[in-house]
């Protein structure tokens, strides 16, 4: 059937069981826009910046694993977009961000709102297109779904000039694609899987290093088989919370820069790694010449080039996770023996009882732990987690007890201010099941705060539990730590009302200076399910520990600070 | 860890600005690239290029998979039994001595391509240490102007 290209995008969508797409209109995106309005099979959400659409997009695709999209215009549309794409990038989300171009016929003369927006997105995205005419639409937008899923997944970006959109062509959309050039392997070498698998048996001291591929692969039920039936104790990165259940006695905890002493300890001292979908993050690793050095490693994932990127790596398999897991897990289960493992299981407990992860109540003031221990005591399984960046993101990956994968959002690899509370209105669209919580600090939720109109226009009631400690506290923590508490730039005792903000844009605050009033705040804001802010005035000097400084090694973590 | 010199050969997809995502690839992780030629695979919609470029065993074979995981890259050629060739453009004054440059040029596997009223123009294409030797023999004959064209490599099996 002819059509134009326009009228293609949104059949596209429909095709591809999109249900929602986030986005802001322009000039060289109308054409789009005046289809997307003829039609009601999805809908749209009117973000109030594209940062927020392409971050909305991410908490959409991140909760459910499918893919986001987001539709921006040319020039400064996309260029707000990119911190979205960067950070869907840095952390392998599958997302596909469609922006208006000039016409064809324009490109490369300076015109009205143009940017080489596909030599922008080049190097923050999995894949991008230049669409040159209509006749290409519906095989590039079916590429574009393909590749963002499948492989190691990841943001694409489709660029449409507006007269691309105005012309007629065939739309004959594929029912699958094949590109020759691009064929993810899935399938881990069997010969290798078992060598791993041998590696793992006569292992004394291994350790499960869990990190965000298992979530992208959907392979948690797989691992937490694989945990229970060896008894191998387990630390998960940031991206991979959520894998093990909070309470299961194999856990121990968060591994890296704000990673438990006993998670840090295993892997210093462990003698096999079973690294499942990790990327070796220096934020993990620490100083790499120290990282695991008494440890042979298994290293599984999807993406060769993170294979023996930073650390030599003694069995490497490429392939997908679950696939992989299908194969190694009986292999193990055969041969393996949980008691072999007691001893060293016995070691890492008396770590944890040495140094456990823990902080100081008080009376006077809020412990910013305390809140996320008490949300998690509250509404535990009922919630997903979305946070912001700083000290907060850390203390909730530390203390909220997760457990399900995808229970926690947070932007680890670009490390984005300003991610939080856009992410928390798509995981809201996705599971309109869960309460939708974003943990964020007085610094960012300045840099997205203009969404609370959004959310309220759009009922996405998401909860922002502000810990405000009036700094920019992580920043701060770093000048206590390492720069003579030289605190410059990081003071915000000037702020907004808060709570005034969130009524003014039609939303309900709370300020919160006592536990009972942090209480009522959160029943209140959950009972009514509207758009809050809770701004829960806390301890302006806690920090955040353990702490490896940066390029410091795992087994010297500072436990804790005394002035 | 040793740095080497390294010979790779790409065949893409020739599509919209496929040689910027790999110069592109280069520039943002910090490789280098020494020298590069690119030109279309006859009867194909593909084409190929020679990259010469340098790094520590580990740096070549994140070099070698990042290359791979480019979407429109086809294959990647890590070549081991090769035979490579590099094209030189020199020109020199005329009042050098033509036939001592021409008799050069052939030890070289190359000759005088063009000679007018100001300057004698040589090509030379050879193996690219041997144009390295030519282009430092050839200095006594005060070149004006160089042009290397980059190394074409092809396997021998
Ligand atoms: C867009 C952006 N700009 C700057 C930074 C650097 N940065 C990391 S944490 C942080 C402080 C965050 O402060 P706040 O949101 O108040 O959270 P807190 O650390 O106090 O919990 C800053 C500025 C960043 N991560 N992202």
């Amino acid at each position: 059937m002819e059509m134009t290209g326009a009228q293609m995008v949104i059949e596209a969508m429909k095709l591809e069981g999109v249900d929602t797409v986030f986005g802001y209109p322009g000039g060289a995106i109308m054409n789009v826009y005046d289809e997307l309005y003829k039609q009601s099979d999805f809908r749209h959400i009117l973000t109030r910046h594209e940062q927020a659409a392409v971050h909305a997009a991410e908490g959409y695709a991140r909760a459910t694993g499918k893919v986001g999209v987001a539709f921006v215009t040319s020039g400064p549309g996309f260029t707000n977009a990119v911190t979205g794409l960067a950070t869907a990038y840095m952390d392998s989300i599958p997302l596909v961000v469609i922006s208006g171009q000039v016409p064809i016929t324009l490109i490369g003369t300076d015109a009205f709102q143009e940017i080489d927006a596909t030599g922008i997105s080049r190097s923050c995205t999995k894949h991008n297109y230049l669409v040159r005419s209509a006749k290409e639409l519906p095989l590039i937008l079916k590429e574009a779904f393909y590749i963002a899923s499948s492989g190691r997944p990841g943001p694409v970006h489709v660029d449409i000039p507006k007269d691309v959109t105005a012309e007629l062509a065939e739309f004959d959309y594929p029912t699958h694609v094949d590109i020759p050039t691009y064929r993810p392997t899935t399938k881990g070498n069997v010969r290798q899987i078992k060598k791993a698998a041998e590696a793992i048996c006569s292992a004394k001291r291994p350790v499960f290093y869990l990190g965000g591929g298992i979530i992208h692969s959907g392979s948690a039920d797989l691992v937490r088989e694989f945990v229970s039936a060896t008894q191998i104790p387990a630390v998960e990165t940031l991206m991979a919370r959520g894998t093990l259940r909070h309470d299961d006695p194999l856990l121990l905890g968060m591994v890296g820069m704000h990673g438990t002493y006993q998670a840090n300890m295993a892997m210093s001292e462990a003698d096999l790694m079973i690294a499942l979908g990790p990327r070796f993050d220096d934020r993990v690793t620490g100083k790499l010449s120290e990282f695991a050095k008494h440890a042979k490693i298994i290293h599984v994932d999807i993406d060769p080039s993170s294979i023996g990127k930073l650390v030599d790596v003694d069995y490497p398999i490429v392939g997908d996770l679950k696939e992989v897991l299908e194969v190694m897990i009986p292999k193990v289960k055969e041969q393996v023996d949980p008691d072999r493992y007691q001893p060293w299981r016995e070691i890492l407990k008396r770590y944890n009882e040495i140094h456990p992860l823990r902080y100081e109540d008080s009376d006077k003031v809020i412990k910013p732990q305390w809140v996320i221990e008490r949300v998690g005591a509250l509404l535990g399984e009922d919630a997903v987690i979305s946070t912001d960046v700083g000290q907060h993101q850390m203390w909730t990956a530390q203390f909220y007890p997760f457990s399900f994968p995808r229970q926690f959002i947070t932007s680890g690899g670009l490390g984005t201010m300003g991610f939080g509370f856009p992410a928390a209105m798509g995981v809201k669209r996705a599971r309109p099941d869960k309460i939708s919580i974003n943990f964020t600090g007085d610094g960012s939720i300045l840099m997205n705060i203009q969404e609370l109109v959004t959310a309220v226009e759009s009922r996405l009631p998401v909860i922002n539990i502000i810990l405000n400690n009036h700094y920019l506290g992580m920043v701060r923590q770093w000048q206590t730590f390492f720069y003579d508490k030289r605190y410059a730039e990081t003071d915000l005792s000037f702020q907004p009302d808060f709570v005034r903000l969130a009524e003014a844009c039609g939303g309900i605050g709370y300020r919160v200076e006592t536990k009972e009033e942090f209480d009522e705040a959160l029943k209140d804001a959950v009972d009514k399910g509207v758009v809050a802010m809770i701004d829960v005035i806390v301890d302006r000097d806690e920090n955040v520990l353990p702490m490896v400084p940066s390029g410091g090694t795992l087994y010297n973590m500072m436990l804790e600070f005394k002035d | 860890m040793k740095v080497e010199r390294r010979i790779i050969s790409v065949i893409v997809q020739n599509e919209h600005s496929v040689l910027a995502r790999i110069t592109g690839l280069f520039a943002a992780r910090g490789y280098n690239i020494e020298a590069l030629t690119v030109a279309p695979i006859p009867d194909t919609d593909m084409s190929r290029l020679t990259i010469e470029t340098r790094g520590n065993v580990r740096v070549i074979e994140q070099i070698i998979k990042q290359l791979h995981k480019l979407i429109p890259t086809f294959k990647v050629i890590e070549h081991e039994e090769m035979i490579e060739k590099e094209m030189v453009m020199m020109k020199f004054p005329i009042n050098e001595s033509l036939s001592n440059i021409q008799a050069l040029c052939e030890a070289y596997n190359g000759g005088i391509a063009n000679v007018s009223s100001q300057h004698i123009i040589t090509m030379v294409a050879d193996e690219p240490k041997r144009v390295r030797h030519f282009i430092e023999a050839a200095q006594r004959f005060h070149p004006v102007e160089i042009v290397r064209g980059g190394v074409v490599a092809m396997e021998r099996e």
